[in-house]
């Protein structure tokens, strides 16, 4: 923003007390000229001036001032104009900041064309989650091309760390953090655990495909057949 | 009809206007002013949320929205308090500000028989007792001699709230915090007096009416801005602003409260109690614009507008004893517009005084205690006693001159 702080004193070299004597017994022992302010920084009444000019001209500027458009606000990028005030706050529910372009946001889990969860809870996940923030239990998926399900799949996004090695772990692309979308506010802590049934409708509410092109086993589920 | 009158000019009822039309309605929006000027001045938005449905008004309803709040808090007594002077102490903090108010003169006399047309000032010196004049009604709750001395005495009273406070709260802090106010109170009281006495050599009266109707000088007429004391007593407005600012005990000046050190005073008071001592400091700041208003820039007198319309260049003329202000480029304005212009006049200048207050508030860092007490001691009083010496050889060579 300012650009006019720009002459800093670290170029200049420390500069000692002017030595005025030296004595002659002990070279240590000097006669040194004291520093003491000028009248014109001692003076209370100019600084309380000058003081009071710079916040006169930050209140008139804002607000005589239009305000930045919060999209370039939020972006923090700079905008010219002479009528533009200084004003920096961006209203939190209405304008939000720009986000990184590999913000993550919550977990969502993906589905197979018949709507089930792609999850063969092979438990990868849980253990390389440095968090300890995902709980799978295990069940019989009754199909023998997959063997295993989910019958719990629990993500506790207080303790989540938003690491996204779960989906670095996971070989079947069942688990993905690209839903953009922030942990909502709860008031307790047991509503901030996500369940499989939240996890799995989050595609839905965030507007994207729950479908993953990858195909299961890396070769369908008829791998079997087709071996 | 005139019962009419009779009730409007009773000081009660007068008193009760200026408290309800004016100081009231100023010191709460000052509370949300304060929050939302100093936002602007450190490039934030400030409070702008509150809001009756789509009402939105830029936040100032955040006023309301704070009353509410505070009148249904929890009205909370600690234990081992003196309950008596613990529920004594916002009264007596906030009660002498409005006392002290009625004798500040809000407007000019007012006639009701001339509101449809110019005053005519020359009938009015010649004989005031004249039916057209009857009913008048002075804007001025309490006219006395004593004028500015009334409220020296008066709002000295205030600081007993903040003592009594700081005893009655049974905490340490609390009672440092009340004999800090009661300190600073004393020391600054002094000056801002002393600052005042060459105002009062030059123009010869204590009655803040009286200097803002009279002006310094009857070589100019009294709405000439060159005739407020703004002009010939500009120290004594910096000296009688500096102690006046610290009788708020605000920032830079708000060693009682401190903040960063002890909270002061009011650390065991919540709710509406609380809120009377908030509400005190910010009606303190209206009061004291008003004073400095009146004293110094000419109280209720538009520039150029004299009591029968605009005129420039005129002088004044001595009929039956009174100055009237004659000659010149005239505008004749009917008295109720020119009342409407003054009392218009007084509110802006009041506003605008109130907002320098808090530009200076938001600005200047605090003192510590003992630069406080050097600044009150040994600048502002022997700037204050040497101002009253040199305004005093001033005047007394300015008489001899004729100039006065």
């Amino acid at each position: 923003m300012g650009g006019s702080h720009a002459h800093d004193e670290h170029d200049e070299a420390p500069a000692g007390p002017k030595v005025l004597a030296v004595s002659k017994v002990s070279p240590k022992v000097r006669t040194i000229a004291v520093v003491r302010p000028t009248a014109d920084e001692a003076n209370y009444l100019a600084a309380a001036k000058t003081g009071l000019g710079i916040t006169l001209k930050h209140f008139l500027k804002n607000i005589l001032g239009k305000r930045r458009p919060a999209d370039k606000l939020a972006r923090g990028e700079e905008v010219q104009g002479r009528f533009y005030n200084d004003i920096e706050t961006i209203q939190y529910p209405e304008e939000k900041t720009h986000y990184p372009e590999r913000f993550r946001g919550l977990h969502r889990l993906m589905q197979r064309e018949d709507g089930n969860v792609r999850c063969v809870a092979c438990m990868c996940c849980p253990t390389v989650c440095p968090a300890h923030c995902i709980t799978i239990v295990p069940e019989e998926a009754g199909d023998a091309s997959v063997e295993k399900r989910p019958a719990v799949f629990e993500i506790d996004e207080l303790r989540c760390v938003v690491c996204g090695l779960c989906v670095e772990a996971c070989p079947c692309d069942a688990i993905r953090m690209d839903s953009g979308v922030h942990a909502e506010p709860v008031e307790n802590r047991g509503d901030a655990i996500m369940t499989k049934n939240l996890l799995l409708d989050l595609s839905k509410k965030v507007g994207k495909d729950p479908s993953s092109i990858a195909t299961q086993g890396g070769e369908g589920p008829d791998w079997r057949e087709k071996r | 009809m005139s019962t009419v009158y009779a009730i409007l000019d009773n000081p009660a009822t007068k008193w009760a206007l200026l408290i309800l039309g004016l100081v009231m309605p100023l010191a709460s929006l000052l509370t949300w002013a304060e929050r939302r000027q100093s936002a602007m001045m450190q490039d934030r938005l400030g409070p702008n949320r509150a809001n009756i449905g789509p009402i939105k008004l830029k936040g100032i309803l955040h006023f309301v929205a704070d009353a509410i709040k505070m009148i249904s808090k929890e009205d909370f007594i600690p234990g081992n308090v003196h309950r008596g002077l613990f529920a004594l102490a916002p009264i007596l903090a906030i009660a002498p500000v409005f006392i002290a108010f009625s004798i500040i003169p809000f407007g000019p006399t007012v006639f009701p028989h001339s509101f449809g047309h110019s005053l005519d000032t020359f009938a009015l010196a010649a004989d005031p007792s004249a039916p057209a004049f009857a009913d008048s009604i002075r804007l001025q709750v309490l006219q006395v001699d004593y004028g500015l001395l009334f409220y020296f005495a008066v709002l000295t009273l205030a600081n007993y709230g903040g003592t009594i406070a700081g005893w009655a709260s049974y905490n340490k802090w609390a009672l440092l915090g009340g004999l800090r106010s009661s300190s600073q109170m004393m020391s600054y009281e002094v000056s801002m007096g002393l600052s005042l006495m060459g105002c009062f050599l030059l123009v010869g009266s204590l009655e803040p009416g009286y200097i803002v109707s009279a002006g310094v000088t009857t070589k100019m007429t009294a709405s000439n801005p060159l005739n407020w004391l703004w002009l010939w007593q500009f120290p004594a407005l910096v000296l009688f602003f500096t102690a006046a600012v610290a009788e708020t005990k605000r920032a830079p000046f708000d060693i009682p409260e401190g903040e960063p050190e002890i909270i002061g005073y009011f650390v065991e008071y919540s709710g509406m109690r609380w809120g009377l001592f908030f509400l005190a400091e910010f009606i303190e700041i209206v009061f004291i614009s008003a004073v400095i208003a009146s004293v110094f820039f000419g109280g209720w007198q538009v520039p150029f507008l004299d009591a029968d319309g605009f005129r420039f260049g005129g002088h004044l003329a001595d009929i039956n004893g009174q100055w009237v202000a004659t000659g010149g480029w005239h505008m004749p304005l009917p008295h109720g517009v020119v009342i409407a212009l003054q009392l218009a006049a007084f509110g802006l200048k009041v506003v605008l005084l109130c907002w320098f207050q808090l530009l200076v508030r938001w600005t200047l860092p605090r003192f510590r205690a003992d630069q406080l007490m050097n600044l009150g001691w040994k600048v502002l009083l022997p700037c204050a006693l040497g101002w009253i010496m040199l305004t005093a050889l001033f005047q007394l060579l300015a008489m001899q001159a004729g100039w006065l």
